[in-house]
């Protein structure tokens, strides 16, 4: 009874890309459909939330922080040329919330998050921790994956917010040092030139950078095989595949937004 | 006595590699099986098709009359509930204490039940293993034939009807296997259980299988009690049977 091995159809590399496209739409297909079926674990939803967002505000604060600072001061030579100095709020404050925050967020996250997912997820899987989830009637992608993918899609929005907050701190700190500019006039300066849409569009980009996040690390943890050394790959591939789809999804809505402005 | 499990002409490969080749196999209510075999024969790839982890490429699979490959999810979770699979590596779930791992399986299939009725059937089942004392634990400080123990105790704290284990013994020294043996013996006295287990433990075979089956080829070659199967002239049951007993004597 044995089975002959299977030809490819084109070669066995695009045939294996192609494989893995289809699966991992059918792994997004099955999260969504068990998002809204069955009983939500409220619980390990709250505990991905600490583990995600909590656990994350030290690094991306330090990030945002030096981001806000750095961006500043890189910027004012080019506007002292014009004597444009006293458009330092706006442009930095366009170009926090616009695009350096979620995107900073995003990284940061995919590299912490990603991989801490792809990992934890690899290593149950190899430990047949996840079997032991599904004989015993318990569903592991209900419990595992919708729990970790709505927690990155919820929380990494909030620490986008958060980042551009500590990255406007950073901001006006060199501006206040340099130009002597005030707390009020930074921030009337700076939000006198963000428009609603800015806001909007940064809200998608968490959102779905989020969502990346997370299904990616799910996805990649939930096929992870070979031991240790799949783990590894696991978490390794989450991080690098996250971050390649996040500047696709970057690229994509500045492309889309820009037409509504 | 009535059939558990019904085992009908299974074929199982996976791309090129045949493992299974027409397996047929029986078991009955009260009764352990001890599958026997070297390893990549297979002997994994039956329970886990049975529990329905894996799917056959072709025969029949029934568990209490119910053809497994054919359930959908919603019966299959149901028939679950009636199996108890303890694992070659026990897979407790090691962000979690012994106490969550035991009631993890209880608490998300039998809804409302009282802290009172969670916390006597977990003390029941680790009462049933003796590892009281180890509730409030990491499964990481567990050495073991603990972790195998509190593997059973948490499949135990389901009540189920058959269970299936996958290697119990390897990896534990004598001691330690006589008691995980004498547990899966008083397992199927408790609670009445149809077992498979699977092994290449000869002392575990002996001491727990009421019958004997060995797995040759993707086949069972002979099935029968202990003393019945190893006193076959095949020189490949006797080889196993002699590279198991000169291990033992090395362990003495």
């Amino acid at each position: 009874m044995s089975r002959e091995a299977t030809k490819p159809v084109f070669s066995e590399k695009i045939d294996d890309w192609l494989l893995g496209f289809y699966n991992a739409f059918e792994f997004v297909k099955l999260v969504f459909k068990e998002a809204f079926s069955g009983d939500f674990e409220f619980n390990e939803f709250v505990r991905q939330c600490y583990h995600i967002g909590l656990r994350s505000l030290p690094l991306i604060s330090l990030t945002g922080f030096v981001t806000g600072f750095v961006f500043t001061k890189q910027s004012r030579p080019s506007l002292m040329e014009f004597g444009a100095t006293s458009w330092l709020p706006s442009l930095v404050t366009i170009a926090i919330v616009r695009a350096l925050a979620p995107l900073v967020t995003s990284l940061i996250c995919s590299g912490k998050i990603g991989s801490g997912i792809g990992a934890e997820l690899g290593s149950m899987k190899v430990t047949e921790q996840i079997d032991a989830m599904e004989v015993s009637a318990v569903n592991p992608i209900r419990y595992l994956v919708v729990t970790r993918v709505l927690a990155s899609t919820i929380t990494i929005p909030i620490l986008s917010f958060y980042c551009a907050l500590v990255a406007l701190a950073g901001c006006f700190l060199n501006v206040a040092v340099n130009e002597g500019t005030n707390l009020f006039a930074f921030f009337e300066k700076g939000f006198d030139s963000i428009i609603f849409l800015d806001v909007i569009t940064a809200v998608i980009k968490a959102v779905s950078f989020g969502f990346t996040i997370g299904m990616i690390g799910c996805y990649k943890g939930f096929n992870a095989s070979n031991g240790t050394q799949g783990v590894g790959k696991a978490a390794n591939s989450s991080v690098v595949l996250s971050m390649f789809l996040i500047f696709i999804e970057e690229i994509f809505i500045v492309q889309v937004t820009n037409w509504f402005r | 006595m009535e059939k558990t499990i019904e085992i009908k002409d299974l074929y199982k490969s996976f791309g090129s590699l045949d493992v299974l080749l027409g397996v047929n196999l029986d078991v009955y209510e009260n009764e352990n099986v001890v599958v026997l075999g070297r390893s990549g024969t297979g002997k994994s790839v039956l329970i886990k098709i049975i529990a329905g982890l894996l799917s056959p490429d072709l025969g029949q699979v029934k568990v209490f009359g119910q053809s497994v490959p054919d359930l959908d999810k919603k019966e299959l979770n149901a028939l679950r509930l009636k199996i108890g699979f303890s694992f070659q590596n026990s897979a407790l779930y090691d962000s979690m204490t012994v106490r969550e791992n035991l009631e993890f399986p209880l608490v998300r299939n039998i809804k409302n039940m009282t802290r009172a009725e969670i916390d006597k059937a977990v003390e029941e089942v680790i009462d049933g293993v003796g590892l009281k004392k180890t509730l409030d634990q990491m499964p990481s400080e567990l050495s073991g034939g603990q972790r195998k123990r509190i593997g059973i105790a948490r499949t135990l704290i389901m009540n189920p009807k058959i269970m299936l284990y996958d290697e119990p013994t390897a990896g534990l020294d004598p001691i330690t296997c006589q008691e995980i043996n004498e547990l899966m013996n008083e397992v199927k006295e408790r609670y009445r259980t149809s077992s498979i287990i699977i092994t290449h433990d000869l002392t575990c075979a002996k001491e727990t299988g009421d019958r004997v089956a060995v797995l040759f080829d993707g086949k069972f070659k002979y099935q029968g009690t202990f003393e019945e199967v190893f006193s076959n002239a095949d020189p490949r049951i006797r080889s196993f049977y002699d590279y198991n007993f000169i291990e033992s004597k090395l362990q003495d």
